[in-house]
């Protein structure tokens, strides 16, 4: 099979082997301390936040809109550095990392951005099939697996539609497809329902369910209310850019 | 990196020249512009150039011999002369060959030397040419020290002024095509920065999915290349052209001997290649100076 994508996977297998040998398995895929996050503006947008998600976990980050949920998860792939606090993502020191390190940490990181993030002057295909470019995965494992996550999301018949003609919630789609393409061992996703209508979410949802069930961890920022009810995973509270409640099998917990 | 990705950042890099079609045009026109003046004056310096080396070798040493110098002793010092470091070239002038030119040169008026031929005042000489024109002076004053040499003559004071000037020409020659060159190489990386500025967006997306900074450097380096050499190509047909047409008009009306102009070849070709050369680098360093900015994700 293809060469870079085997590098990718025996990479993330290589990291675990090395934390097994050393006695010091790492489980834990995120940590956080005491995060501080004030932008140019003078905003503190974190105030002294303090986490631990375990691998294979699911995580709902949920809160009003303003509250810091988009910067909490920015932090973690480097978009956003801390002002102040410690930052490690699969035992990787964030902040520490060698200019080398930091794309090969993105590749193991699926993200879901709130904008899409696709580029404009590519199509679905091209869109997605540029993270596994980047690995350098051979044209032909390209040609075949791009389709396949595209139907995964719904999006088959767009598949040579450029992002200005999609709907918000294609755009979405294709954001995630993009995500999930390299089979990372974490996925980011931030109000990646927030375009979708119901029927969708919930379909989504449940890909994302399936996704986990094979040791993806994911953190998800949401405003759905119905699907963090209905899923009873641990959610995250932050408000005013700190966590205030931190449950396991919990509710939303918002009135919308 | 392999083939294949090395083959997608070739693709990606034409593709985006496409894309791009306004931005390119921009950039190609800077491109085209910058390189048909600094080209102008490339050839206006090198020609420049070539005309005072003219000049310049036409300075020449007349070394006069003692006047009951032997056969022997002409040839003897003609090997010591030809050995000395930086002598070009000796030729040896009796005093018979001179007489000669000296009526050749005085033409109507020839008559007022007759009768020199028995009694020839002149000496016999040696024409000495140096390696280094600029050099004539030091290699005079070697010579002067040499037994059964009466005198040298260079011009002293003239040749040195005249290397003065020949220098001055040169140097303003070499800091107007400097500066010229400068203003080319941030005219043009400005209109890629700005082109390049229109996509950092698309930079930063690319380096948040995990694209070393190199993946997303190659199209740009690619693109800037081409760029630049498609930019060079009209530039190089109208100076080909032009200097062709300036070569035809000018041999038959100035036939001064010093100014000479060079011929078209090899010229074209070195010009053609210097064009495209400077045209491709400051394609690809202006790209590779505009990417960086963004790659700080
Ligand atoms: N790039 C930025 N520059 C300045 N302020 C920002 C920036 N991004 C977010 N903020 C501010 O930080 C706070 C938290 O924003 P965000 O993390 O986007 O919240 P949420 O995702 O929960 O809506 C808000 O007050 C927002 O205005
Ligand atoms: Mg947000």
């Amino acid at each position: 099979m293809s060469k870079g994508y085997d590098r990718l996977l025996a990479y993330n297998e290589y990291k675990f082997n090395i934390e097994i040998q050393q006695g010091r398995e790492v489980r834990k895929m995120i940590e956080m301390f005491d995060v501080w996050k004030k932008y140019s503006n003078g905003v503190f947008a974190l105030q002294g936040v303090n986490i631990t998600i375990d691998k294979g976990e699911f995580v709902y980050v949920v809160g009003p809109s303003g509250a810091g949920k988009s910067t909490f998860i920015k932090l973690m792939y480097r978009e956003e550095r801390p002002t102040k606090g410690q930052i490690f993502l699969n035992g990787f020191n964030v902040e520490r990392l060698k200019e080398k390190q930091i794309p090969m940490i993105r590749r193991s990181i699926g993200v879901v951005f709130q904008d899409y993030r696709l580029l404009p002057n590519l199509s679905v295909f091209e869109n997605v099939a540029f993270a596994m470019e980047v690995i350098e995965a051979p044209k032909k494992l390209i040609k075949k697996r791009v389709p396949e996550v595209l139907e995964l999301v719904g999006l088959k018949d767009k598949i040579t539609s450029m992002p200005n003609q999609l709907s918000g919630g294609e755009q979405q789609r294709v954001s995630l497809a993009r995500a999930l393409i390299n089979s990372p061992s974490i996925i980011i996703a931030d109000e990646p329902t927030g375009n979708l209508d119901p029927d969708t979410s919930y379909e989504i949802m449940e890909l994302f369910e399936k996704v986990n069930y094979k040791g993806t961890t994911i953190v998800m920022a949401t405003h759905n209310r119905e699907i963090v009810n209905n899923m009873k995973k641990r959610v995250v509270a932050i408000e005013g850019g700190k966590v205030v409640r931190d449950v396991q099998r919990g509710d939303y917990g918002y009135e919308n | 990196m392999k083939i294949n990705t090395l083959g997608r950042h070739f693709k990606e890099g034409l593709k985006n020249i496409a894309r791009n079609g306004w931005m390119t045009l921009a950039s190609v026109s800077a491109v085209m512009i910058t390189l048909l003046i600094l080209g102008v004056f490339i050839l206006l310096a090198m020609n420049v150039e070539h005309m005072a080396n003219v000049i310049e070798n036409q300075v020449e040493i007349s070394v006069a011999l003692d006047l009951g110098i032997e056969e022997e002793e002409i040839s003897q010092l003609e090997k010591e002369i030809r050995t000395m470091d930086g002598v070009k070239s000796v030729v040896f002038v009796s005093k018979e060959e001179g007489l000669e030119q000296l009526k050749e040169r005085f033409g109507k008026d020839a008559y007022l030397l007759e009768g020199l031929e028995e009694e020839n005042p002149l000496n016999d000489i040696f024409l000495v040419q140096a390696f280094e024109p600029q050099k004539t002076g030091v290699v005079a004053d070697q010579i002067a020290k040499l037994s059964k040499v009466e005198e040298v003559d260079y011009g002293k004071g003239t040749v040195e002024k005249l290397f003065m000037v020949t220098n001055w020409v040169r140097n303003i020659g070499l800091v107007f095509i400097l500066g010229l060159a400068f203003t080319a190489m941030f005219l043009i990386a400005n209109t890629i920065k700005i082109t390049i500025y229109a996509r950092r967006r698309e930079i930063e997306i690319m380096k948040l999915v995990g694209a070393t900074n190199w993946f997303i450097r190659w199209p740009f380096f690619v693109e800037g290349f081409l760029l630049g050499v498609i930019g060079s190509i009209l530039p190089i047909i109208l100076l080909i052209v032009g200097y062709q047409a300036l070569l035809d008009n000018l041999t038959t009306s100035l036939t001064i001997s010093f100014l000479e102009f060079l011929p078209l070849y090899p010229l074209a070709y070195q010009i053609s290649l210097l064009l495209m050369g400077i045209g491709a680098f400051i394609g690809v360093w202006g790209s590779m100076m505009s990417v960086r900015r963004f790659l700080k994700v």
